[in-house]
Formats: structure tokens, C-alpha cells, sequence
């Protein structure tokens, strides 16, 4: 069975104790996003995840999303839940109060995410990419396009998407053919087709605001040449609270796709004919706005990774303690039953304990991450801003990779854990390993993001935004590895880390001369960075940890000691892939590219 | 015949700049004028224009004392000073009776057997020649500078009917070693080489250009890397050179030229240039040109002219598709289609084209006509050179199917496969008749391209290689980006040690690029710096010592042999050699303050053994401080020699290195010296020194800090000497220690390992990466 119960403990301790939630409230516009005001949100927000969305989990995968003449319908019960989910105000905590939203941090959107995720993935793709659209309108729309649409995405009412792939091409966006022609006044005429457009059509709103790119009549050629528009699924006249809704413009839904997993997220092929459309930004340039909704999504994607893990940590660990099996090994281990609970198994608990030591990681990562966001956006300092941002710049790709193939390797386990149970759908666990992976691949395939890392974002002002992790890391590791208690977690951190800044430094070097040495290994490289990012978190959770040890105020002395214990397994069972990763990092591209493309 | 003295007439720009080039070579010279109507002084235009050059960027002169060796005077009361000088230069305006005149003037005074040139660009020798003395005329040639002289190293030189072998070998000798110029022999023809075809292209850029509708941008873009053209671009060029001398250049041309020359048919003066140069807007001279600068709104906006309306708007600054595309391939670019690709098919093919069919008109060889365009236009490429690079084959059909005639040279590269080729390792050129012809060198003259075409290097690397450069010397070429020093090139010289220990008498540290050396790679440290990689940046530092503390000790003489700008890491590995042969356009310094390091290879540990011990090793009397404070000054305020002959002011050479005026006589200059050294060589021993310590450290600063205060010292900057001062001084040493060379080093990695640390020691390092630019902070 799927288990989930939101671990708002762990959360407060990333939020709290790691992170020093305090400093939110300290920046301008924060100044309401106090703990206490937090852990009231985290609070509703989980009663609501596990009442509202996680029932429905089930049905949304066995129902799917239906299709007839144009019209697509959600499973049973999301229109319900969305209803609940914008009434309740789940949809805007963090969005501008100028259109409605609660002006709250991101921080706090990526905590509801985490929830909403693990508790359905389906559904939370919806209210996902309403966010984005709102995000890439709010920062390069004019100000009545502004007005007319972001209270209503701010709201729920209407929702967004974002239109890139077409049937020919996906992640190389040059070759795109849609068309925008100029009509006068501003609008264009936008003609063309797009596919694998989530949310693209859906009974849950009154309005779909269609993000698009399109090319101008005389567009350089390539990605130089990629203009965005917004196209509404209807006209809309006036603007603001007086927004109505016109006639149905040329935009229809062709079909959706049968697919693996996340069957309550509607895929739509959208056809678009000669619809009228708006410029958002300038022309030639959409890619470039196209990347704040992409940067944001991306984000959302790598928690939807992390979302699946903690669930199936929940509902393995539970299994495991219920279901009997065989015999412990332990020494003056001698139980009456004639089976013990199968966790007593090592190779259970390593199983476990890697879900689980992934899960926290990876969270303390992501919120981190989050936090920076706020502090780019937020902070009265220019230069302390432009640190912030560059750094979630860094992080972004690690996030959406790193954070969506744990997730993928955690419901796998889970399954793994269950044994044949796991494989038949009574559990749900084999729903989770199906709608896990479609995170590795949407928002640009995970072979993308760690290109995206090596390709850019290593480079970016000669290594400027490393600089942003690799220097405090590195104080870090110089401030405590002589701390005797802290030692034995902070020495393999040390060690993986001078292994990966060597790394670094040889794909850089051999990347200037040969871009394909750089390619070759970025997928390696890109594991290897999230799993030293992650031992990183660990070694200053397990500080904290520690210094708490003895503070059994709240009955959490067992709490810190288990974070402890964690970190320590995180150092001495996960971690040391880095080393292997290395090695293959050092070998470049000679393996592969001894092939000739007909030795295949 | 030697000349020892020069004398040169009219002090405008070239007989100026021709006069200060000459007292460069160190040869004395004679600088005359007209007395101007209502002087105050006689020989105020002489006086006028050395004061003037004085100031000039880029200098005239490569130190500013040469403008001693000119005499400054007027035709007038000074005529009879000509009669010391072997050569005589006319440099005075473009009028045959006033040229005439001078020439008579010249000849009733001039000592027998000195000879006499003009600098003229646009009349024919036979021109000048006429009605003067038989005499006269055997004593005269041609000597076509371009400008500016001291750095444009083109000279056209032009014999009359009647001028004697002796005077052009005299003058052509001369020339080459002492001035640096490369002498194209050129024939008696209407703009000689170099003008007659620079002067097509451009009047070709300019007639396609208002003809097709391409923006200026978009011609300068197409005109640009892929076919070899400075940035700057063909209307960039007229602007730098000034629109207004445009008309009168092509109309004295188009009168020259025979009446069926191609130029004829292109000549013509579009409006909007007559207009713009009424209007004043004749270049970078007058109030912008092209392009200008507009500072109305406070931040100067780059705009560009619209060719159509005359109109201008800010530059967009967008590169062409073909141009992205085409990266440094001229036939991609040409092949692309689109509008910019069009325009420099059709400027440069039919530029192109009137190059082959000017031999033998102009030129008898393709070796003079791309000698010519490199020298005197900058092209990267010669004309041929570029047909080549194109593909003669491709570029001849290409031609045909356009219906357009292809010249009968054209045809013959086309049919054997180019107009150079390697045989044998030895390069040839395609003669007129169709056969190859093996490319001489002067005597002299040893070009690494040679060596490098004939064959393979003894060692390489990505970054550097090893060449047999014959006789037992050994060369190391650095061919990274910028010649820029990273770990590749490090870890040659401790093998190309090895190798010349075992098989060679000397080594010659010398490469062909357009800079020796710009020093360490600057993003390479500072990406090891972002990723706080500490290990490994002090693992550079310690590389790069090493590496050029065993060039020092090597068993065989280190001789460096540079060009260009040999700067920071550059300029350490020159301070390591027994001896430097320097070109005499190199810009060294030790520059590192400005990106908030200190010269950590060797560069204040070299400096500062230099300075205060002999020759034989034994330390100088007189007390260390005043070295230490005049490094501290050179090193702290990042001086850079505009000379060769400057760096030894500023110790960058010192006696026993020597100076080459012509670059192509480098290599076999520095190897000759290396030869010399090689006998009985014996390596350095290592030197101890006495250094006086924190208190000499402490008052260094008291002098910056004054400037700190009137803030000619930035924070930062106090940082950044202050640890300079800590390896000038010695640490924590005192008067009575000995300080060795391996503890300078260590003080020096000292040094760094703190200024990496510092975030604005970060900031400038960035800053000079992505802008080109120190920044004060």
C-alpha cells in the first residue's frame, strides 16, 4: 500500500535548524514568513495531501485521463481536489500579491510540492505548470498582458502550459516549424502543431494559457531565431477583474498519449491554427524567456523525484516491518516467532537505509537550493542576489538529474523491498517506479541537464558559479576536519570533494580543446557532483545534529541521532560511488568513442 | 656601402615617422622642412613634428631618447647638412615640379654616391626621373613606406631605368636588417603592389556595398576573420585611415591605370561619401565616419551610418549566420548565401581575380603580391594564399559557372592543385609558367615555418613542441591560445630538458605567433581558484618554478627568442635564460598586480638576484634598497617595455641581450647566439642575497600608502604590494641572512597562496578575462 505521512519533523529540521528559516523572514517582503508561520502552512498543507490527493493516487493511475472529440477529461475526483486545492489557496503561496498570491517564499512552494508529489504526481503536474507560466509572464510580459492573465493563473481559474516539442524535435528547438505571422496591432497569426504538451487540455479550469514558440517570417536561422507567444485556448476581452472570456481561438487538442506512468497528467498533441497569439518578449529572443518557465520547472521536476522517494521510503519501511520472512543473522538475535520481520535483513536495511539517506539528502539539497532562489530574488544586496541566483543557476540541472534518478532508484527499491508484491499493482508500488520516470526524462531528458552543466554552466565566467559551492564546501571541510566527534563524517567528504574539484578541472581543460571529452563524461559527472552536493548537506545536518545530541526537549534526542547514524551511512555506503565515478571521468571518451556509428 | 647617417625631407606623417624609425635603428638623421610663411622658429615644422611624435600613440619612437639622434632643421639655412648623409629620403608632398625642385636642390649639395629616395605613393618613377641628371638618376629609387613606419612592415621598393644595383642593395640591406622591413621589389606601375590592389578591394566593398543594400555591420562582419581582415573591417579601415583621403586616392589611381583595367570600371564617388566628408564626418579623425561614437545620453553609444539614408543608429551588433557559421573557413562563408556571404563573394572574388591578372603587369611572382598585402594591408593571408585556403579548383569553377573569366594563373592553380605547395618538406610557388618554383630565403633569414613544414617535431604536445632547428640547437615553440602558459607547455620544457641535455648543444624558446607569450593562462587559474581547488593552484605555482628554475641550471645555454607581448608568465620564462635575442617590437612586463597576483614563476626572484649581484655572482655594495624600491616601482605599477629597447630600462633585458629589427632574422639571430654560448658552457650557480627585511617591508608602504590617500592606490592595490613587498624584502629575514633562491620561491608562493584567497584578487582576475581590462578595485 501506498504510505505516506508528510515528514514534517525532517522539514522543520532542514527548515529550522539547517537552514536558519529565521533569515526568510529578515529579508524584504518576507518579513510574515516566520517558523511559526511555516510550520502552520506545512501542517495544512500535509492534511491536505494526505486526505485529499493521496486517495485519488490510485484512481487517476487506473482511470487515466479520457479523450473524445477535442475534449479531455480528468480522472475521477481531480476537478474535486482542484477546486479544494485553489480554494484553499495551495496554488498562489508564493505568487506576487500584486495578482492576488500570497507573496510568500518559494521556499515554501518547494515544501507543498514535495507533498503534493508524493502524495500524486499526477495531479501536481497541473497546478506545476500554471506556476511556471505565471513566473515567465510576471518577468517578461508587458504590463496588460500582466494584468489580464496572471490573476486568473494566480487564482487557478485558468491554467498553463508551455508549448516547445513538435513531433520532429524536441530538445533541439532550432529546428522548430511553427509559424507566427503579424496581424496588426500587435497580434500574430500562430500556425502549427505541438506534442507531449502536459496539461495541454483538461476539464479542470475555464482557460488554458498557452505558452508557444513560434517563428517569425524573417527569424535568423536556429535557436537565434525562436520567438514565444501566449496563446489562450480562449480570447480574452478587457483585462484584469474585468478579463471576459471571448470566442474559442484556434487551439485544439489532437489526442492524448497512452503512456507509462502519471496517467492522470493529461499529454496533449495541440494544434494550433492560426490562432491568435502575443509576443512575450522580444522577438528572436523567446528561448531565452522561455528558460525562466524551463529553469523554474526544472526545479519542480527534481522534487517530484525526491516527492516519489519519500513515499516509497514510507510504504517500504512499512512492508518490511510487517512482512515476515526468514531469520535474523544477528548475533543473540533469537525470536520465538518462526519468521522475523524482513528489515532485520542487512540487505533490506541497506536497501532502506539508501531511500532513506538519498531522501533527507537530497531534501536539505533542494531546500537549500530554494532558499537561494529567495535570496536572488529578495535580498537588499545586488552582489549577495547575484551570488544566490548563479548558484541556483549551478544547482538547477544537479536538482532535476541527481534528484529525479534517486527517486527513480528509490521506488525501484521499494519494489525490491516488496518482492513480487511490489510488481503487481495491489501495492502501488509499481505505479511509483512508473510515474518516477517520467521525471528523468521531461524538462529536457537527464542527459541534457548534465550537458547543461558541463556545457554551460561549468564554464559560465570561467567557473564563477562553482565558486559558489566549491568555496564554502571547501571551508567547510578546512573548519571541521579536525573537529574529533564531526571527523569520521567530514574526512570522506573531503576526500570526494578534492576528488571532484580534480575532476572538474580536467573536464575543463580537456573540454576546451575537445567539447566531445566534456559530453562524454557529463552524466558521470553531473551523479558525481550531486553525490559530493549531498554529502555536503549531510556533513552540516550531522553538525547540528550533534550539537543537539543531548536535547531530548521534544523526544527528539533519538531524532538527532538517527540523523547522525544516517550521515555516517551516507559517507561509508553511498558516497564512496564517487570514487568509481572518478575513475570513469579520468577515462574521457576513449571507450566510447573507439565505435564507428556501424559497429552498432 | 654602409649608411651611417640619414637625412629625411618633409616632416609631414611619413617623413616624421620615417625620420624617428631610422633614429630607432640608432643611425643618426637629418629632419628638414620648408620655412612655413610667418615662422616663429625656421625649422619649427622639424621641431613641431619630433615634439609632436613625442606624444604620438602608438609611439614613433621606441624609446623616447632616439628623438635625440634627429637634427632638426629647414631647407632653407640647413641644406648643406645633406652633404653628410648617405641616404637621402623626399617624403614631401605629392607634386612632381615641387619634388623636382627638391631633388636639384638635394643633388647641388649631396656627397657622390649617397643616394636618394622618394617616398612617393603615387608617381611613377620614370615620372620623377625625367629631365634630371643622368647622375642623379643612377643614385635614385623609390622607397614607398607605409603607416605608420615604425610599425607597418611593408616597404615597396621601385628602381628606375637608370638606378645603380648597388644603391637598391644598399637601401634594400639597410632596410631589412636595420629598419625590420620586408622589401617587396616592385616595378614602376601605377600604386606599386600593395595600394593598387588595397585600393580595388576597397573601392570594390564600396561600390558592392551601396549596390547590394548590406548594412556597414554587416560588410565589415563578412570582410573579417574567415578571410583573414583585421576586425576592423573595410569601412572601420577607411574610417581609421580617413574618408577624405578616399576620393583622392581612387581618382589619382583611376587616372594611372591602363584604360582597360578593372578598376576603371569600378571607380566612381557614391554621394553619401562626398557628402559625409562635407560634412565632416571623414573618420576616427573628424566627428566619426562609419561608425561613430554618440555621447549624447552621457554613456558613448557606438552607432553606424545607414548607406541608404545617411542616417545613423546604434550598431546591433549582430553577426551574420554565414559569418557564425563559417568560423575561420573563407570557402563556408562564400558558399553560405546569404547576404553578407554574397558581399564577400563578391568583393573578394573579383579582388581576387585582379590580383592574377596584375602578374606580370605589377608583380612576377605571387610571392611579392601576398608579401605585399601581409606587410602593408594586414591580411592574414596574401591573395594567393587565400585562393588556396578557398580551394583554387573551387574557387576557378565557381567563376566559370558564374560566366565570369578566370585568369590563366587562376586555371593553372586550379589544374595543379594550388599556387603553393610543399615538396619535399621545402615550400614552392606556382610561376607564371606553370612550374613550381622552389620559395629562397634570404641569407640570414630562419623561419620555424620552415623548419616545421619540413618536418615532424621531436616532441609535442597540445600547447607546445620540440624542433631540430639544425647545427645542435634545439627550438621550443609554445602554440597554445595566446601562447598563453599552462600545465602543457610547464611539462615540455622539463622534457625538451631532457631531450636537448641528451642530443643538443642549445635551446631557442621562440614561436611565430603574433605574441610570444601572454602569460599564465589567466581562466585556467582562476577556475581552480573558484573551485577552491588550493592543492592543485599551489601545485602550478610550484610547476612553473620548477620548470623555469631548470631551464636556468640546464646543462646547455637557454636563449629566449620573442616577439610581440612577452607578458607575466612570458616575461619569467625570458628572466630564466642565459641570454634573450628580442625582437624589436616586443612589449614585456611583469603584470601581474593587475589581476591581484604577484609574478610567482621566478619573475621577483629573477628581478631581484638581477639587481643586486655582478656578473660573476658576488652581491653589489651599496645596500639593497634602492633595487628593491625600483622593483617594487616596475613590478608594482605593472610596467610594460613599449620597446624592446625599453625593457632594459625597466631591467626587463639587461646587458648581454640583444635586439632584432627584422622578425623573419630572429630565429637564426637567437640561434647564432645560442651557437656562441654553447662553447664551454658552463649553468649558473645559484646565488644567495641579502635582503633587509619587515622593516624595509613597512616602509615600501608608507610611500603607497600616500598614494592610497590621493587615491592613485586603490584598497586592493595596497593588498596586492604589500605582498610584493613581503618577497622584495625577504620575508622575515634580516641583513645578516643569506637568502637563496629556492627561499625567494617559496616567498612568492607565499604570496600567492594569500592573494588567491582574496575575493577582489578574484574580481580582477575575472574582470581582465571578460573584458580585456585591469580593474581598480
Amino acid at each position: 500500500m501506498q504510505i505516506y505521512k508528510a515528514p514534517l519533523r525532517d522539514m522543520r529540521f532542514v527548515l529550522h535548524e539547517m537552514l536558519d528559516s529565521e533569515q526568510l523572514s529578515r529579508l524584504p517582503g518576507f518579513e510574515e514568513a516566520t517558523p511559526e508561520t511555516i510550520d502552520a502552512i506545512l501542517e495544512e498543507g500535509a492534511k491536505f495531501c494526505e486526505d485529499k490527493l493521496l486517495p485519488l493516487n490510485r484512481v487517476g493511475d487506473e482511470e487515466g485521463c479520457t479523450y473524445e472529440n477535442g475534449v479531455v477529461r480528468t480522472p475521477t475526483g481531480f476537478k474535486q481536489a482542484y477546486d479544494d486545492f485553489v480554494g484553499a489557496g495551495w496554488q498562489s503561496i508564493s505568487s506576487d500579491p500584486k495578482y492576488g498570491g500570497q507573496g510568500l517564499p518559494a521556499l515554501m512552494n518547494f515544501v507543498i510540492e514535495e507533498m503534493v508529489c508524493s502524495t500524486n504526481i499526477a495531479f501536481g503536474v497541473y497546478p506545476l505548470l500554471s506556476r511556471g507560466a505565471a513566473a515567465l509572464i510576471e518577468r517578461h510580459g508587458s504590463e496588460t498582458i500582466k494584468d489580464t492573465y496572471l490573476p486568473h493563473l494566480t487564482d487557478g481559474s485558468w491554467s498553463g502550459t508551455m508549448c516547445l516539442t513538435e513531433s520532429h524535435c524536441g530538445t533541439d528547438l532550432g529546428l522548430i516549424r511553427t509559424k507566427a505571422a503579424p496581424t496588426g496591432g500587435g497580434a500574430y497569426s500562430i500556425s502549427g502543431s505541438k506534442m507531449f504538451i502536459s496539461a495541454g487540455e483538461h476539464d479542470l479550469v475555464d482557460n488554458i494559457i498557452h505558452l508557444v514558440l513560434a517563428k517569425l517570417p524573417d527569424a535568423p536561422e536556429g535557436v537565434r531565431g525562436i520567438s514565444l507567444f501566449l496563446v489562450p485556448k480562449f480570447n480574452v476581452k478587457g483585462s484584469g477583474a474585468s478579463a471576459e472570456l471571448g470566442p474559442r481561438n484556434g487551439v485544439s487538442c489532437g489526442s492524448i498519449e497512452k503512456k507509462m506512468g502519471i496517467h492522470g497528467s493529461a499529454t496533449c498533441v495541440i494544434n494550433f491554427d492560426e490562432a491568435e497569439g502575443y509576443l512575450i518578449g522580444e522577438a528572436h529572443k523567446g528561448l531565452r524567456c522561455m528558460f525562466t518557465m524551463m529553469n523554474g520547472a526544472r526545479l519542480g521536476v527534481g522534487m517530484q523525484g525526491l516527492a516519489i522517494g519519500e513515499t516509497a521510503y514510507q510504504s517500504a519501511t512499512a512492508y518490511a516491518k510487517e512482512r515476515r520472512s526468514g531469520k535474523s543473522l544477528a548475533k543473540g538475535a533469537k525470536s520465538a516467532e518462526a519468521a522475523d520481520p524482513i528489515i532485520v535483513h542487512p540487505d533490506v536495511r541497506n536497501m532502506l537505509l539508501t531511500v532513506r539517506a538519498y531522501n533527507e539528502g537530497t531534501r536539505a539539497l533542494a531546500y537549500w537550493t530554494a532558499l537561494k532562489l529567495d535570496i536572488s530574488t529578495h535580498h537588499p544586496d545586488a552582489e549577495t542576489r547575484r551570488d544566490a541566483d548563479e548558484l541556483v543557476q549551478l544547482m538547477t540541472p544537479i536538482i532535476k538529474a541527481f534528484l529525479t534518478d534517486r527517486g527513480f532508484e528509490g521506488a525501484n527499491l521499494a519494489v525490491q523491498v516488496h518482492g513480487g508484491h511490489g510488481y503487481i499493482a495491489e501495492h502501488g508500488m509499481e505505479q511509483l517506479v512508473r510515474d518516477a520516470r517520467i521525471a528523468q526524462l521531461y524538462e529536457g531528458t537527464n542527459g541534457i541537464q548534465a550537458l547543461d552543466l558541463v556545457g554551460r554552466k561549468l564554464g559560465l565566467h570561467t567557473g564563477r558559479l562553482l565558486r559558489l559551492f566549491f568555496h564554502p564546501a571547501t571551508a567547510f571541510v578546512e573548519a571541521h576536519q579536525n573537529d574529533e566527534a564531526l571527523r569520521e563524517i567530514v574526512m570522506p567528504l573531503a576526500k570526494a570533494l578534492g576528488k571532484l574539484q580534480q575532476a572538474t578541472l580536467v573536464i575543463a581543460q580537456k573540454g576546451l580543446g575537445d567539447p566531445e571529452e566534456a559530453a562524454a563524461v557529463a552524466t558521470d559527472y553531473l551523479k558525481m557532483f550531486g553525490l559530493v552536493a549531498v554529502g555536503y548537506m549531510w556533513a552540516m545536518m550531522a553538525e547540528k545534529a550533534l550539537a543537539k545530541a543531548g536535547d531530548d526537549a521534544n523526544g527528539d534526542a533519538r531524532y538527532y541521532a538517527n540523523k547522525v547514524k544516517t550521515a555516517r551511512f551516507y559517507m561509508y555506503k553511498l558516497l564512496p560511488e564517487s570514487a568509481s565515478l572518478f575513475l570513469r571521468i579520468m577515462t574521457g571518451k576513449a571507450a566510447i568513442a573507439h565505435f564507428d556509428e556501424d559497429d552498432f | 656601402m654602409a649608411i651611417n647617417k640619414v637625412a629625411v625631407i618633409g616632416a609631414g606623417l611619413m617623413g616624421g615617422g620615417i625620420a624617428a624609425h631610422v633614429a630607432n635603428a640608432g643611425v643618426d638623421v637629418i629632419l628638414l622642412d620648408i620655412v612655413p610663411a610667418g615662422a616663429k622658429k625656421r625649422s619649427e615644422l622639424a621641431l613641431n613634428a619630433v615634439e609632436r611624435m613625442l606624444k604620438t600613440e602608438p609611439a614613433p619612437f621606441m624609446e623616447k631618447r632616439n628623438a635625440k639622434r634627429i637634427t632638426c632643421g629647414n631647407i632653407e639655412d640647413d641644406l648643406a647638412l645633406l652633404a653628410e648623409a648617405d641616404w637621402i629620403v623626399e617624403a614631401v608632398i605629392e607634386k612632381l615640379d615641387v619634388k623636382q625642385t627638391i631633388y636639384r636642390q638635394i643633388d647641388s649639395v649631396r656627397k657622390a654616391s649617397s643616394i636618394v629616395s622618394s617616398n612617393t605613393s603615387t608617381i611613377p618613377c620614370a615620372d620623377l626621373m625625367n629631365g634630371m641628371d643622368e647622375s642623379f638618376q643612377r643614385d635614385f629609387l623609390i622607397t614607398h613606406f607605409f603607416n605608420p613606419p615604425r610599425y607597418m612592415r611593408l616597404l615597396e621598393i621601385v628602381r628606375g631605368e637608370k638606378t645603380r644595383s648597388e644603391a637598391v642593395a644598399t637601401v634594400s640591406e639597410f632596410a631589412d636588417h636595420k629598419l625590420g622591413k620586408g622589401v617587396v621589389d616592385c616595378k614602376d606601375t601605377p600604386g606599386f603592389i600593395a595600394n593598387r590592389i588595397g585600393t580595388f578591394w576597397i573601392q570594390a566593398a564600396v561600390v558592392e556595398a551601396f549596390k547590394s543594400g548590406v548594412t556597414v555591420e554587416q560588410a565589415d562582419a563578412a570582410i573579417g576573420r574567415a578571410i583573414g581582415i583585421p576586425k576592423t573591417g573595410i569601412f572601420g579601415l577607411m574610417d581609421l585611415v580617413g574618408i577624405d583621403l578616399m576620393p583622392l586616392v581612387s581618382k589619382s589611381l583611376y587616372d594611372a591605370v591602363p584604360e582597360n583595367d578593372a578598376y576603371r570600371t569600378l571607380y566612381g564617388e557614391p554621394e553619401l561619401m562626398l557628402k559625409m566628408i562635407a560634412e565632416g564626418a571623414i573618420g576616427r579623425k573628424g566627428n566619426g565616419g562609419f561608425y561613430r561614437l554618440n555621447k549624447d545620453s552621457g554613456k558613448p553609444v557606438k552607432e553606424v551610418i545607414d548607406l541608404t539614408t545617411g542616417i545613423y543608429s546604434a550598431a546591433l551588433r549582430q553577426t551574420p549566420d554565414s559569418v557564425r557559421a563559417a568560423g575561420s573557413s573563407p570557402r563556408a562563408l562564400f558558399e553560405h548565401g546569404d547576404a553578407a556571404s554574397a558581399f564577400a563573394w563578391q568583393v573578394m572574388s573579383s579582388t581576387l581575380v585582379y590580383a592574377a591578372d596584375l602578374i606580370p603587369e605589377i608583380a612576377d611572382t605571387v610571392i611579392s603580391i601576398d608579401d605585399a598585402m601581409k606587410l602593408g594591408y594586414a591580411w592574414k593571408n596574401g591573395p594567393f594564399e587565400l585562393i588556396d585556403k578557398i580551394g583554387a579548383e573551387w574557387f576557378a569553377e565557381r567563376l566559370a559557372a558564374e560566366g565570369r573569366a578566370v585568369p590563366e594563373l587562376v586555371r593553372l592553380a586550379a589544374e595543379n592543385g594550388g599556387f603553393y605547395r610543399v615538396d619535399q618538406g621545402r615550400l614552392q610557388y606556382l610561376a607564371a609558367d606553370g612550374a613550381y618554383v622552389k620559395v629562397e630565403r634570404p641569407p640570414g633569414v630562419l623561419l620555424l615555418s620552415d623548419v616545421k613544414r619540413a618536418g615532424k617535431p621531436i616532441l609535442r604536445n597540445g600547447s607546445a613542441s620540440l624542433w631540430n632547428i639544425g647545427d645542435g640547437v634545439a627550438c621550443l615553440e609554445f602554440h597554445s591560445k595566446m601562447n598563453a602558459i599552462d600545465p602543457e607547455i610547464l611539462g615540455m620544457i622539463g622534457k625538451s630538458i631532457e631531450t636537448v641535455s641528451k642530443d643538443f648543444k642549445a635551446l631557442v624558446l621562440h614561436n611565430e605567433g603574433s605574441n610570444y607569450s601572454v602569460g599564465v593562462n589567466l581562466g585556467l587559474a582562476l577556475f581552480a581558484i573558484n573551485l577552491a581547488a588550493w592543492p592543485m593552484m599551489e601545485d602550478m605555482v610550484k610547476q612553473g618554478q620548477d620548470a623555469f628554475k631548470a631551464l636556468k641550471f640546464a646543462p646547455f645555454p637557454v636563449i629566449g627568442a620573442p616577439s610581440g607581448m612577452a607578458l607575466g608568465g612570458g616575461c619569467e620564462s625570458l628572466l630564466h635564460c642565459d641570454a634573450v635575442q628580442a625582437h624589436a617590437e616586443t612589449y614585456i612586463g611583469l603584470v601581474e598586480v593587475g589581476v591581484g597576483l604577484i609574478p610567482g614563476w621566478g619573475g621577483c626572484k629573477e628581478m631581484l638576484v638581477r639587481g643586486l649581484t655582478d656578473k660573476r655572482g658576488g652581491i653589489l655594495g651599496g645596500g639593497a634598497m634602492p633595487t628593491i624600491s625600483r622593483l617594487f616601482q616596475t613590478i608594482g605599477l605593472a610596467k610594460v617595455s613599449r620597446s624592446a629597447a625599453q625593457a632594459f630600462e625597466y631591467g626587463y633585458l639587461r646587458d648581454g641581450d640583444n635586439i632584432t629589427f627584422n622578425r623573419d632574422r630572429l630565429l637564426a639571430d637567437a640561434k647564432a647566439r645560442a651557437l656562441v654560448l654553447a662553447v664551454d658552457y658552463h649553468a649558473p650557480e645559484p646565488k644567495e642575497i641579502k635582503l633587509p627585511g619587515k622593516s624595509a617591508r613597512v616602509a615600501l608602504m608608507m610611500a603607497v600608502r600616500g598614494l592610497a590617500k590621493t587615491r592613485k592606490a586603490t584598497p586592493h592595490d595596497l593588498t596586492v604590494v604589500d605582498q610584493l613587498g613581503l618577497v622584495l624584502t625577504g620575508g622575515k629575514t634580516d641583513t645578516t641572512d643569506a637568502v637563496s633562491e629556492d627561499d625567494l620561491s617559496a616567498l612568492e608562493r607565499q604570496a600567492l597562496t594569500t592573494l588567491a584567497r582574496n575575493p577582489l584578487t578574484l574580481a580582477r582576475m575575472e574582470h581582465m578575462l571578460e573584458t580585456g581590462k585591469p580593474l581598480r578595485n
